[in-house]
């Protein structure tokens, strides 16, 4: 039976990657004595598939990822031994059981919402509120997106789904996953264009609040949503 | 959320954050207020390198077990992180607290490669403790090392306060205990370190002077007042069963070297081979029970959540209960999915049983370390394998559906010719010829693929080869062609590839292992003139270490090229390590004369390690 896991990221535990954060997992299933299933062959690793990867130096309290178990003993008691063997820095907040026919963590991820504050000494003064109104009454937002080969224009309004403003944070919510992905900082840097102003590399201090799946009907719901409580 | 020392900003900018920020899992935090001695550890190399070592793990669960002290570590910062540190002013700090290293009571250096070296310097400047000794007051920590390099501390001998000579697990109750008792009745520092060097297997080098002759060469050795020791006897745990050893291992966040539980099966080696410091240094051999061995593996792999585990050892083939330690880890980890990783056992009938049961045979690889081509130059370095023990193991793991063979040997070794040359191309042929015997055209799923590495040899202190002399770079350099000249006539030659390494490194390494204390000045030019990360070949700069030597009127050669006299006095003889210099003198004779001695399980040839009075030394004799 597939398990949904979600935790929470903070304080020092920014700094470790994606990858990391998978082994650190891995090793944990097996400080808590989970049940977790394994491939087979000579070096048998766990079936398991994580939502959204979440870059160095974000925060988060909706990372999620899928695991296959043989067996549970309850939730209240798996999320206890969990988080007996966690880190400082990560919780495991919730888990529920996936109904059998359920889309992976990774393929189910639409949408996530991030707070963004600026970080101290590096306020420039673009008047957020107003630059947010700009963007939210415009038809079109471009944004051209350089890779290594060429430059892609995008439209931002097709990706940001709700954007506001309230005492010095910024809450949105974009679209996330393999067939449109926007980072959080280009929103911002968008918003900091209509005034000129460019930002950099720490300008701000972002957070992850949840990761989004669709629902049949079209809605986004926090990806926990599509498990049941066992 | 626990302070850092680095701003997030530079946190983000340098690569591996995960290096400084602590914090992993089984790492130790403690209350400030209930500590007497912080002692902080220090791995003088990357966080992935330090962090797979074992002894610090040992040593780091050892000091927590004490409620009085807290041990936290701190490892070399990557060169990125090593000049913002420089450029910020900010002080080298531990990762547990985070606090600067200057603030605690003792900094523990290992030193397990004489390549590091100059990282002591960067610690030591990094954390605003003055490099010499001599400078320091109560204002620093004191700095001891420990590991296999303090057999000869002599060329680091002014960095340090002291050196802790042998086994850690002894002897540091008594040290801290006496730094307690001194800083509480106001005492100084040097009063400290004085009866500090009193302790046994605790050398302390400001008392102590080299006097030498005018030809360069040491005439005296000798404590500055009687009430210090002339010998300092090496410590060592006797009952290696009933010891401290760690059930909870930091796990580190990002991948290091050694990513798994490492189970110390035994300490020391029987072998005796003569290149080899370490089967010299840990004598006797002492084997840990298969009933404390059992309880460890479960434990660490509980309380890890490692996937993999290894054992440790200097020849595990010679662990007199692997067979039923390994059937029992076979056992125990299939349950837990756990895979085992072997360290290079003697290729025969039951490791390749083993080894077929635990690894893809496709993937793996047979390892054999022959050392030397001929059977003459190994009769010469004591290596017991021969040619027929090589082949019939290849033969067997042919059968078996190996197709990845591993030589190891040594260049520049005693009475090395181009014979000796020759050999190990012509090994590496008759290997893949055997390939070829065994394996009938039909069954060759894959091509036979032989690696021949082969290392420059460097005379260490305390082997029987501490008297040989070394070559110039350019005899390695050609010695190394000659090789790749011979692989590349062998019949063979298309299944056989050629590593080798490099030559500049290894006469500085030569002259660090056998240096005196006038070295020192040399290392802390070195230092200033850019060096450390010596041992990452990238980082490294041999014409620094030249103009070094240079600066300090010393020459490389009187220290590697140079023919020592059979009753010349080493910089290390202060040190007994329980073989007796008499049995290496004895040895380094009989390696001239091509003889083997037979290894400690077959007969005792007195090295001296018995006054241990434990391990093998106790066992009876004549067995394989």
């Amino acid at each position: 039976m597939m398990l949904r896991v979600k935790f929470t990221k903070s304080g020092c535990l920014k700094f470790i990657g994606h990858l990391d954060v998978m082994r650190y997992f891995q090793k944990a299933m097996r400080r808590a004595h989970i049940d977790v299933a394994y491939s087979t062959g000579f070096s048998p690793h766990q079936i398991m598939s994580f939502a959204a990867p979440l870059s160095i130096g974000l925060t988060s309290d909706g990372e999620y990822f899928d695991m296959e178990v043989h067996s549970v003993t309850g939730r209240e008691d798996m999320k206890a031994r969990l988080n007996h063997v966690m880190a400082e820095g990560i919780t495991v907040t919730d888990i529920r059981l996936l109904p059998d026919h359920a889309k992976n963590a990774m393929a189910s991820v639409a949408a996530a919402g991030y707070t963004v504050r600026i970080r101290e000494q590096y306020e420039q003064g673009v008047p957020l509120k107003e630059a947010m109104t700009r963007f939210t009454e415009s038809e079109h937002a471009f944004y051209v997106k350089k890779t290594k080969k060429n430059e892609i224009t995008l439209d931002l309004k097709e990706g940001v789904h709700e954007l506001s403003y309230e005492n010095g944070t910024v809450s949105m919510l974009i679209d996330t996953g393999s067939s449109s992905n926007l980072k959080p900082e280009v929103v911002m840097e968008m918003l900091y264009s209509y005034y000129g102003k460019q930002c950099g590399e720490f300008d701000f201090i972002i957070h992850r609040t949840e990761t989004y799946g669709r629902t049949d009907d079209g809605r986004f719901a926090p990806l926990i949503e599509a498990g049941e409580v066992f | 959320m626990r302070r850092l020392a680095l701003p997030e900003e530079i946190l983000l900018t340098i690569e591996k954050p995960a290096r400084y920020i602590g914090g992993e899992v089984n790492s130790v935090m403690k209350e400030k207020s209930g500590i007497d001695v912080r002692f902080c550890m220090c791995f003088p190399d990357v966080y992935e390198i330090g962090m797979s070592h074992l002894g610090i793990q040992i040593l780091y669960d050892m000091f927590n077990q004490w409620d009085d002290v807290w041990c936290e570590r701190v490892y070399s910062p990557w060169i990125d992180a090593d000049r913002i540190l420089r450029e910020k002013g900010i002080p080298l700090f531990a990762l547990e607290s985070q606090d600067p290293v200057k603030e605690f009571d003792f900094l523990g250096i290992t030193l397990q490669y004489e390549m590091c070296y100059t990282n002591i310097l960067q610690i030591l400047d990094l954390s605003g403790i003055p490099l010499l000794a001599e400078e320091r007051t109560w204002e620093h920590p004191v700095v001891i090392a420990g590991g296999p390099c303090v057999y000869n501390p002599e060329p680091v001998a002014p960095f340090f306060d002291l050196f802790y000579i042998g086994e850690g697990e002894t002897m540091y109750r008594r040290l801290l205990d006496l730094y307690k008792e001194m800083r509480a009745k106001g005492a100084d520092r040097v009063s400290f370190l004085r009866e500090a060097g009193k302790l046994p297997g605790i050398y302390a080098p400001q008392f102590y002077t080299p006097y030498y002759h005018e030809d360069g060469t040491l005439r005296a050795f000798t404590p500055d007042d009687d009430s210090m020791p002339s010998v300092i006897r090496k410590e060592l745990v006797t009952d290696v069963s009933n010891t401290y050893y760690p059930k909870k291992p930091v796990v580190p966040f990002i991948k290091c070297t050694q990513d798994r539980v490492v189970l110390e099966i035994q300490r020391g080696c029987i072998r005796g081979c003569r290149f080899c410091q370490a089967g010299q240094l840990y004598r006797p051999v002492r084997e840990r029970s298969l009933t404390m061995l059992k309880e460890q593996a479960i434990q660490i792999i509980d309380s890890t959540g490692h996937e993999e585990i290894s054992l440790s050892s200097l020849s595990s083939s010679d662990y007199s209960m692997l067979p039923e330690l390994l059937s029992f880890l076979i056992e125990e980890c299939k349950k837990r999915k756990v895979n085992i990783s072997l360290p290079s056992l003697r290729i025969d009938a039951f490791s390749l049983d083993v080894m077929s049961k635990i690894q893809d045979i496709k993937k793996s690889s047979l390892t054999f370390a022959p050392e030397a081509g001929t059977q003459r130059l190994r009769d010469v370095i004591n290596k017991g394998l021969t040619k027929e023990v090589i082949l019939n193991g290849a033969i067997e793991a042919f059968k078996g559906g190996w197709t990845r063979v591993k030589l190891y040997f040594m260049l520049g070794l005693p009475t090395e010719t181009d014979a000796d040359i020759r050999g190990i191309a012509e090994l590496a042929n008759e290997i893949a010829a055997a390939f070829f015997e065994t394996v009938p055209k039909e069954q060759r799923r894959e091509k036979i693929q032989i690696v021949v590495s082969t290392s420059f040899f460097i005379p260490k202190p305390f082997t029987p080869f501490q008297w040989a002399s070394m070559h110039p770079k350019e005899t390695y350099i050609e010695k190394a062609y000659a090789t790749r000249k011979a692989i590349s006539e062998q019949l063979n030659q298309r299944s056989i590839k050629y590593n080798w390494h490099e030559a500049d490194v290894s006469v500085i390494e030569g002259v660090l292992a056998r240096g005196d204390r006038r070295v020192a000045d040399v290392i802390r030019s070195a230092y200033r003139r850019g060096c450390f990360f010596d041992a990452w070949s990238e980082y490294y700069h041999h014409d620094r270490w030249l103009a070094a030597f240079g600066e300090c009127g010393l020459s490389t050669d009187f220290y590697t090229m140079r023919e020592r006299a059979l009753d010349e006095l080493f910089p290390w003889d202060f040190i007994d390590c329980g073989v007796t210099k008499q049995f290496l003198r004895q040895e380094w004779e009989r390696a001239m004369a091509e003889e083997i001695t037979p290894n400690c399980k077959q007969t005792c040839s007195a090295c001296g390690a018995a006054r241990y009075g434990c391990g093998v030394c106790l066992e009876p004799k004549g067995g394989a």
